[in-house]
């Protein structure tokens, strides 16, 4: 689909101009443009053409507080007045909201502007810097009308954004029926699931056609809204009959075994020559990746490792939990100011400050009469279950083990537990689960865990301590639960040889000591072994040998070790 | 700060009725259930759990349009039905009986303690120097609907205060020198999407019915949704009027339903029914067996039947105790149909 004289990089910056200039003519409808560039001059270049956009733009960060988005009590002013004086809040005025940092957006902000961007009076640009394992959150990226992937595009490529021509209202801009079945078909086809997309896609079509000054929606604008709206939401190639696939084309991921007869049934009524399904169809199929699927499976792993994080994993700070009595303190902007006691503490001097002051005014206030508050929270503990998946191992326990997570993991809400699952099979070991409390992604990854395999027991108690000093560094309290049946035969370099291998395990047991983290051994071996006796007495952690454990002993046995 | 051009407020840009509920195209369940709950509040309160857009937040927001009118004491900040019932911290001005919208008061997830039980009225502290009590949310909320967007990120000490209330009716405030109490009655929905985190098991009790909802496959049903979103959008005067009507003859169903229940007759056989069935599939306490039933009996009265019969208790039973279970992590199909499978073997 490239024009003469077109590098790919031109292509991607025309269609990014056309992005805005459809932002530009309806940006509350279509909530805006998720861009994924590293910082730079490209970047500048584009963030210079948002000023085309009809609503003011306003900055946030990741970090923003409440009071800062929806308006609260201008402390500072306050104080010095006598009176409340309040602020508006970033959010009280339609506006352009300018996310820098986006992959670094905690969940709580992204439910928030989740909520402002469903009100539809905003438009939301989001800047991700982001590498392989971080972006915008699904919900957030789900709202927003463009995705947009700078990082091919060299400067050279890019034009200045012009201004945006005068274009017709959208809303006046007719639509054929037909369209908004090829639009839900053509959604389908490509494995896009959520239903915004295809009305953002007739939104984008519709604005196209506007800022052309038409008054109907045309094939031309319908393939710009395709190519825009879901050429970056494609989960899959879109199955064809009449040609052959493109030849880097990986063979589909057929998820939805409807999809096949859906198609079928889906060309014969479309014999409307207007704008044949496949024409719209081919034109996002040459802006997919040849990588799409690898693209795919790493984009989910990383947002399920954000997710994974949960609403729990930040636990530092002086801004949550339960409330302790108040402290002096200064206004430093890190730590909340208690009003009341503030007052309260600047009370009894009223009658002589404003006797000395020489200044008519309702209330006095000194520094040394602030307060500030403080909370206490009790840190979330961390589970890392460290589970053997070698050939030895995988016949007797490993169904069990991964039954026993699951247990652990369904009453870990109620105790403040996230969980972490960590396999060793092999050569290696892998982090299969970071840290979380998601059940519904516990219970996929642990589908999916294979056994078989050599037993690299120090390389698993090796990731272990990575996990559990990452955890720890979280605010969360950390405890290993080892699954084995002991016989550690591959070394931490990755060669098979048994003596040096229990060494290595035990080297490793005791740097997991001198750091402090309490730890657990079940021996789910047939018989009990002597080996993991002596590991975990280097481990200083209870031994459990569970010979015959079903999925509730185990989760039993670990729950009774792990109570004080 | 940018301040200078003083932007229209968001408030006076557009205010457009919310997405009309009998609008929503497929989505059965959840609709059903939103409806039961507002024939008995008692039943009390609505899970929504489920994918991204699939109309989670539209069909909450849109249930306002739903509920019929309550009588309420003009001056009253927890909208008291009669002046002897409101708070005595409360300074009444008007004591007028008038007819208001049931309330459907939004929980941002932001909200800080105070903004949610009430707090000292700073305001008047400071330039009155009097003691008065601001109300928060909760008391805004009774006798109506609290609804908690993305209720699976609510902060913990929030939903601890929450579940106390939920419980017990009434929030008590005992904090910067103030000690007040008043009725906070209402039905709690909550929406949110499970893949970003789980809901703790104290708080799932507290919701009478939960609904998991999907994107819908079809493509008909799809295409239709486009089709009614951008009518709404596009062609709004038209869209409302039209349904409308279709949401008022609703709210009639459901007072005719509200009258009906009343005498709505329940055999002793779906009394056993209930239990059987909370007994095979394990649900604990018995606040399984009571929602079943309330629900069911609303289901039953809805459908303008003048008996509870078990078909009424077989639709009801996935969405009133899959929640309830102990989780089986072995158990790979899912709770819903875990509570099918029991339903077939019990029910018959």
């Amino acid at each position: 689909m490239m024009r003469p004289g077109m590098t790919a990089g031109t292509e991607t910056w025309a269609r990014t101009a056309r992005a805005v200039a459809l932002l530009a003519i309806d940006p509350a409808g279509l909530g805006g443009l998720w861009l994924r560039a590293r910082s730079g001059p490209v970047r500048d270049q584009l963030i210079a053409g948002l000023a085309s956009l009809p609503l003011p733009p306003r900055r946030l960060h990741p970090a923003i507080a409440d009071d800062a988005l929806f308006g609260g009590t201008d402390l500072a002013a306050t104080l010095s007045q006598g009176r409340i004086v309040r602020q508006q809040g970033l959010l009280a005025t339609a506006a352009t909201l300018i996310l820098p940092m986006a992959e670094r957006t905690p969940p709580g902000l992204a439910a928030r502007l989740c909520q402002t961007l469903d009100a539809a009076h905003h438009t939301l640009i989001a800047l991700d810097e982001g590498t392989q394992d971080e972006a915008l959150p699904a919900g957030l990226a789900d709202r927003l009308a463009f995705h947009i992937d700078l990082n091919d595009v060299a400067m050279g490529d890019t034009d200045p954004i012009p201004p945006p021509p005068v274009a017709l209202n959208p809303a006046e801009v007719a639509v054929e029926d037909s369209i908004w079945s090829d639009l839900a078909q053509i959604a389908i086809r490509l494995g896009i699931d959520s239903l915004r997309a295809p009305l953002f896609a007739l939104k984008a079509a519709r604005a196209n056609a506007a800022l052309f000054g038409r008054n109907r929606v045309t094939s031309d604008d319908l393939t710009v809204a395709c190519e825009l709206v879901y050429a970056p939401r494609a989960t899959q190639f879109p199955a064809s009959d009449d040609q052959p696939e493109p030849p880097p084309a990986p063979p589909e991921p057929d998820t939805n075994p409807e999809s096949a007869d859906a198609d079928a049934d889906a060309d014969a009524p479309l014999t409307d020559p207007q704008i044949p399904q496949d024409i719209l169809l081919e034109a996002v199929r040459a802006l997919l990746p040849a990588d799409l699927l690898a693209r795919i499976a790493k984009g989910q792993a990383a947002r399920a490792a954000k997710a994974g994080a949960g609403a729990g994993a930040l636990k530092k700070g002086n801004r949550r939990g339960r409330p302790l009595p108040s402290r002096p303190g200064k206004i430093d902007g890190t730590a909340r100011i208690d009003l009341v006691a503030t007052l309260r503490a600047a009370a009894p001097w009223q009658p002589v400050r404003r006797r000395t002051a020489g200044v008519e005014r309702i209330l006095h206030i000194r520094p040394a009469d602030i307060r500030t508050r403080r909370y206490q929270e009790q840190s979330d503990r961390l589970l890392v279950f460290t589970v053997d998946a070698s050939g030895s191992a995988a016949f007797a326990r490993l169904a069990e083990a991964k039954g026993a997570v699951e247990l652990l993991l369904g009453q870990a809400y109620a105790r403040r537990d996230h969980v972490a699952l960590i396999a060793f099979r092999g050569e290696k070991s892998d982090l299969l689960l970071p840290p979380t409390r998601s059940l519904v992604q516990t219970k996929r990854r642990l589908a999916a865990l294979p056994g078989g395999g050599g037993t690299p027991l120090a390389s698993g108690l090796k990731m272990a301590l990575e996990t559990a000093l990452l955890g720890r560094a979280k605010g969360m309290t950390p405890t290993i639960a080892l699954l084995t049946d002991g016989r550690a035969n591959i070394c931490l370099d990755g060669t098979a040889n048994r003596a040096a291998a229990a060494r290595d395990a035990l080297h490793m047991a005791a740097v997991l000591r001198a750091q402090g983290i309490p730890a657990l051994v079940i021996d789910m071996g047939t018989r009990p072994e002597p080996g993991l006796k002596a590991l975990a007495d280097c481990l200083a952690a209870p031994y459990i040998a569970l010979p015959r454990a079903d999925a509730g002993r185990l989760s039993a046995a670990v729950s009774a070790a792990l109570e004080p | 700060m940018g301040r200078a051009k003083p932007a229209e407020p968001v408030e006076k840009a557009k205010l457009m009725h919310p997405f009309p509920f009998s609008a929503i195209v497929g989505q059965d369940q959840m609709k059903l259930a939103m409806i039961l709950t507002a024939i008995d509040p008692g039943i009390g309160g609505v899970l929504v759990f489920g994918d991204r857009g699939t109309g989670k937040s539209t069909a909450v927001r849109a249930l306002a349009a739903l509920l019929p009118p309550i009588d309420v004491v003009e001056s009253c900040p927890v909208n008291s039905a009669r002046v002897e019932d409101c708070p005595d911290w409360a300074e009444l001005g008007s004591t007028a009986i008038v007819s208001r919208p049931t309330p459907v008061i939004d929980l941002p997830l932001g909200a800080t303690e105070d903004r949610v039980v009430g707090a000292l009225d700073i305001e008047r502290a400071l330039t009155r120097g009097e003691k008065a009590f601001e109300p928060g949310l909760l008391a805004r909320a009774n006798r109506g609907y609290l609804y908690i967007d993305e209720v699976n990120l609510l902060e913990d000490h929030i939903v601890d205060l929450l579940l106390d209330v939920a419980q017990s009716g009434r929030n008590v405030v005992e904090r910067e020198g103030l000690s007040i109490r008043h009725a906070a009655r209402f039905v709690l929905v909550g929406s949110g999407n499970p893949e970003e985190g789980e809901l703790r098991p104290q708080l799932l009790d507290r919701f009478g019915l939960s609904v998991e909802v999907k994107s819908p496959q079809d493509i008909e049903q799809r295409i239709e949704v486009i089709r009614r979103r951008d009518a709404y959008e596009n062609d709004n005067a038209a869209f409302m009027k039209k349904w409308q009507a279709k949401d008022a003859r609703l709210r009639k169903q459901i007072l005719a339903a509200r009258l009906a229940l009343k005498a709505l007759k329940t055999p002793e056989q779906s009394l056993r029914d209930c239990a059987e069935l909370c007994i095979a599939l394990g649900s604990d306490g018995l606040r399984g067996e009571l929602t079943l039933l309330r629900t069911a009996r609303a289901l039953a009265a809805f459908e303008n039947t003048d008996t509870l019969a078990r078909e009424h208790l077989r639709r009801i039973a996935p969405i009133a105790l899959s929640h309830r279970l102990r989780r089986d992590p072995l158990d790979e199909a899912g709770s819903s149909t875990r509570v099918a499978r029991i339903v077939a073997e019990v029910l018959g």
